[in-house]
């Protein structure tokens, strides 16, 4: 059983919460960690170690609202290329983003040029309103990152968006190319 | 002269669409018929793109000339080769245009006359501070003085505020934010604190019953080198700005220079590191002027070094296992204070020891503090918790200030009725 007020527990917290974003993440919803409720730790010979999370998150778009999820983070014994093997389970359902979502992808369609933006948020904290679905991508992107990269001593956050830039394509997705910066706590 | 009227009007072309980057401009004294024929035949060649600033005119009379970047090549060839000597005016016309932007931008900002036009919620410069402190000292002169600790490695001034209704080298509370320089939201609350003290000793309330008996002294740009080149160069820097032979890497982490397990785990050999403890304990001039101030004055009983971003409040050690003695009574104050911060706007804080809440971290600010006698050493690690990181809104810097002084006032007043 782990303090869960102590890094150690926050660290397998902060990729759990990295993978989520990946998976579920998206210019409409942004999710952070809120609390660790509940964490234990277990040594498992010849594996790795293995983290037991229970999380309380919420969606920076939805404050009110809080999101409980497990989680379980697996750091595979000795490898530093591995990435941690994480599953995570939401209770309930996270709130639906599909109006948010065409809107975004609807405005971007129409644009003139593509889009290029730099330094967010800026020097000063500020994120411009249309700026923010772009923001909470880069979330996803870096939730990517943090999670394929984490090891049991790092505490990757994503500190700022250096540049993106819309990639254009003859087909109807979306493309944004990202060059991100993250900040490793431990390490600092 | 010409060459203001011309800057302000390509200004206003620069702030369309033309950028001026690698322009220069050249001057040309012709001192025989020749030389005035070879700089004329330059207005002709059209493709050079040339914006003659002073047009040829006659011998003895400089001729001004701006040269777009891709034709600097030519037009110099074209000189050298008939022997016509030039300068260099301008060495990039664009970094001229940026630095006038910046100057017209921060003499068009309404100045603040005194502490109480200061705008407390935004980020501002170190000048700004510096001038912030010195409207403060004159503001309240029988309550405040300012300290020259020493100066920074780019001899910056190290300056402390100092609060005292009176007495000799009274038992004092020590606070310093911006030792990362990144940690903007640490400086701006500083220059809450300076007033709010300020304002509380008006009042008659707060902390005017802590003045009665301790001195305050609150460090507010901690490592001036680091906070210039955030807002210059490189906004997450986080060192200082030393240069140590034998690296060509830049700068040594502040909190990790300190003589307290100096060198060991939790710090890095490595120059070109964030957490670089530098080549020996207190290399670093604006840890050094800390540690000489505390020694001399000698009567401290409250430390506390601030940081963000995470929501903690930590007490020693980081560097060891190994509880403080103290660790109980550090614990039980560290509850209470957490609990008065949340009282305001609900902002969770944890708390504990460095070592056990965060990592491992040697050669740390109130590691040495504790060791030299110094029973409260604290560090804050304010808001937020990583969703803004180092870039916190500055919207939020009041908010954080008030919730933060709340905890600082606990920690003060446990010091006062605990002297030791």
């Amino acid at each position: 059983e782990l303090p869960p007020s102590h890094f150690p527990a926050a660290r397998a917290a902060a990729v759990a919460v990295g993978y989520l974003r990946y998976l579920r993440g998206g210019p409409g919803r942004g999710l952070q960690l809120r609390e660790v409720r509940r964490a234990r730790r277990q040594d498992i010979e010849d594996v790795g170690h293995k983290y037991y999370l229970e999380l309380e998150l919420e969606d920076v778009l939805d404050k009110d609202r809080t999101v409980n999820c497990t989680a379980e983070v697996l750091y595979p014994l000795g490898s530093k290329t591995s990435a941690p093997d994480v599953q995570v389970t939401v209770q309930g359902e996270l709130r639906d983003t599909e109006e948010a979502d065409k809107e975004f992808y609807n405005r971007i369609r129409s644009l003139e040029k593509e889009l290029v933006a730099e330094n967010i948020p800026d020097s000063h904290g500020n994120v411009p309103p249309e700026l923010e679905p772009i923001h909470l991508l880069a979330g996803v992107a870096s939730g990517y990152v943090i999670w394929q990269n984490s090891t049991e001593n790092t505490k990757l956050h994503l500190a700022q968006v250096k540049h993106v830039k819309q990639v254009k394509r003859s087909d109807e997705d979306l493309q944004f190319d990202y060059v991100l910066l993250l900040h490793e706590m431990v390490s600092q | 002269m010409r060459l203001p009227v011309l800057l302000a009007a390509l200004v206003a072309v620069a702030t369309c669409t033309e950028t001026f980057v690698g322009h220069q401009v050249l001057r040309v004294v012709p001192q025989s018929d020749e030389e005035l024929q070879k700089v004329q035949e330059l207005q002709d060649l059209e493709h050079l793109q040339l914006d003659f600033w002073l047009a040829p005119r006659g011998l003895g009379l400089p001729v001004d000339i701006r040269v777009p970047f891709p034709s600097l090549q030519a037009v110099k060839a074209h000189l050298e080769a008939a022997g016509v000597s030039y300068s260099i005016m301008i060495e990039d016309v664009q970094a001229l245009l940026d630095e006038e932007q910046t100057e017209m931008l921060r003499s068009s900002r309404q100045l603040p006359l005194n502490t109480n036009t200061f705008n407390y919620e935004a980020y501002h410069t170190i000048d700004e501070i510096y001038s912030f402190m010195d409207m403060l000292v004159a503001e309240n002169p029988n309550l405040v003085s300012k300290l020259e600790i020493g100066r920074s490695t780019e001899n910056r001034p190290l300056y402390v505020l100092k609060f005292s209704t009176g007495g000799t080298n009274r038992p004092a509370v020590w606070i310093d934010t911006g030792i990362h320089s990144r940690e903007w939201v640490t400086q701006a609350s500083g220059v809450w604190f300076a007033k709010k003290i300020v304002q509380d000793h008006a009042n008659n309330e707060g902390v005017a019953s802590i003045l009665e008996t301790m001195d305050i002294f609150l460090e507010i740009v901690t490592n001036p080198d680091g906070f210039a080149f955030t807002q210059t160069k490189n906004r997450l820097w986080r060192k200082t700005r030393s240069k140590h032979s034998g690296s060509i890497c830049v700068g040594v982490d502040p909190n990790r220079n300190w003589d307290a397990g100096f060198g060991e785990a939790g710090a890095s050999g490595n120059p070109c590191t964030e957490t670089y403890h530098g080549p020996y304990p207190n290399s670093e001039p604006e840890v050094k002027s800390i540690v000489d101030f505390v020694k001399s004055h000698g009567n401290i009983k409250a430390f506390v070094s601030i940081h963000s971003y995470s929501q903690l409040l930590l007490y020693p050690y980081g560097y060891t296992n190994t509880p403080v003695p103290d660790q109980q009574e550090l614990h039980e104050v560290s509850a209470k204070a957490v609990a008065a911060l949340s009282s305001l706007y609900g902002t969770k804080y944890k708390y504990g020891s460095i070592i056990t809440t965060i990592y491992r971290a040697s050669g740390g600010t109130i590691d040495w503090t504790y060791n030299q006698g110094i029973k409260y050493s604290f560090t804050f690690e304010l808001r937020d918790t990583g969703r803004y990181g180092f870039l916190l809104p500055a919207k939020q810097i009041v908010p954080t200030a008030e919730e933060t002084w709340l905890a600082l006032k606990v920690i003060m007043e446990h010091a006062r009725d605990n002297m030791y």
